[in-house]
């Protein structure tokens, strides 16, 4: 009897090395995931190296679901620069074009007004009430290029997170099931 | 080994390789291409001329514009967004730019254009300093591609002038 044991333990080290693999391999594409990321935001300069366009304010220029690449440095911004900007009081940031830029003699402070292409108005009414410019601070990034359509896929995982959970249930079901 | 998932795995990965080295492409390809522009701004009327309540000079000109920015097209272009922005100096501020006229350019054969308009968009000072005030109209364009990165340069008008007077 004592080859059957034998047999099994190794059956048993067998299973709790691939189970292993698996884990590690799984750690290794969610930090390479990680890196490239952080990586990103280190050569760009911004928090947000990648954004999608959600609405259609800047259209045809940027279409719903594009992805535009961001960059910042320390630049001044001057006007037709299409940048990333939060306002205060909302989380999502908006990506509208600099119509106007006066810049200070002493401190080289700047005073910006942004507005969206396919906007009638510019963005006054979307910056809390009162407040007449964008300063530096608000600005988080300028578009430099765009890559159409890529941006659907976290568009429509938002919006139906049932087809999320779906993806992810899929995936993971596939890493413990394969035996590569 | 030659599952079903395995292959449409494989496919997938290839499709996308393609797909991005073609967009890559068509992205260098668009700085092959050197565009020869041409623009001629002038200003046609000062239409009216005052200071704000708040104590903001507000000025209206009437534009007339004319542009050839079709050699800016290459086969990846999307669009041409141009804009007329009126550039000066104050003791306050280093620079102001107030853009006065903008459009958008959808192909190339409306890139030889002419336009006569007043100012699109307000041209409000920071203070009241545009009085017999010198400034630039200077022409933007901004390439936005199909795919890729987007280019911007400009044309600089140097010359013209503001009244002494309100009006």
């Amino acid at each position: 009897m004592g080859w059957i044991g034998g047999n099994l333990e190794s059956i048993r080290s067998l299973q709790t090395k691939q189970a292993l693999t698996q884990a590690v391999n799984l750690g290794l594409v969610v930090t390479s995931a990680l890196i490239l990321w952080r990586g990103l935001m280190c050569v760009t300069g911004t928090e947000s190296p990648v954004v999608v366009v959600l609405s259609g304010s800047m259209e045809p220029g940027f279409q719903r679901g594009d992805i535009l690449f961001l960059h910042m440095n320390q630049d001044p911004i001057r006007a037709g620069e299409i940048v990333v900007f939060n306002v205060d009081g909302k989380d999502i940031p908006i990506v509208h074009r600099v119509i106007e830029v006066h810049e200070r003699q002493d401190t080289g402070e700047v005073d910006v007004l942004t507005k969206g292409d396919n906007n009638e108005e510019d963005d006054r009414l979307l910056y809390p009430y009162g407040q007449l410019w964008l300063q530096k601070h608000h600005i988080t990034g300028r578009a430099i290029g765009v890559l159409p359509y890529v941006g659907w896929v976290t568009i429509i995982m938002n919006e139906k997170p049932v087809i999320k959970y779906l993806i992810i249930g899929a995936l993971g079901l596939m890493i413990m099931t394969s035996k590569e | 080994m030659h599952s079903f998932g395995y292959r449409a795995n494989a496919v997938v990965t290839f499709a996308v390789t393609i797909l991005a080295v073609m967009c890559s492409l068509a992205s260098l390809s668009d700085n092959f291409n050197v565009p020869t522009p041409t623009a001629d701004v002038k200003v046609l009327n000062i239409n009216w001329f005052q200071k704000q309540p708040n104590g903001n000079d507000e000025v209206s000109l009437t534009l007339n514009a004319s542009a050839d920015l079709s050699s800016m097209f290459t086969w990846n272009t999307k669009q041409v967004f141009v804009f007329v922005a009126a550039e000066y100096e104050t003791p306050q501020n280093a620079l102001n730019q107030v853009s006065l006229w903008d459009g958008i350019i959808p192909s190339k054969e409306h890139a030889k254009f002419w336009i006569h308009t007043t100012n699109k968009y307000r041209f409000i000072d920071q203070g009241s300093n545009l009085r017999g005030k010198d400034f630039n109209l200077t022409l933007h364009w901004h390439v936005m591609p199909k795919t890729g990165k987007m280019f911007a340069d400009k044309i600089v008008m140097t010359g013209y002038h503001l009244p002494e007077e309100y009006r």
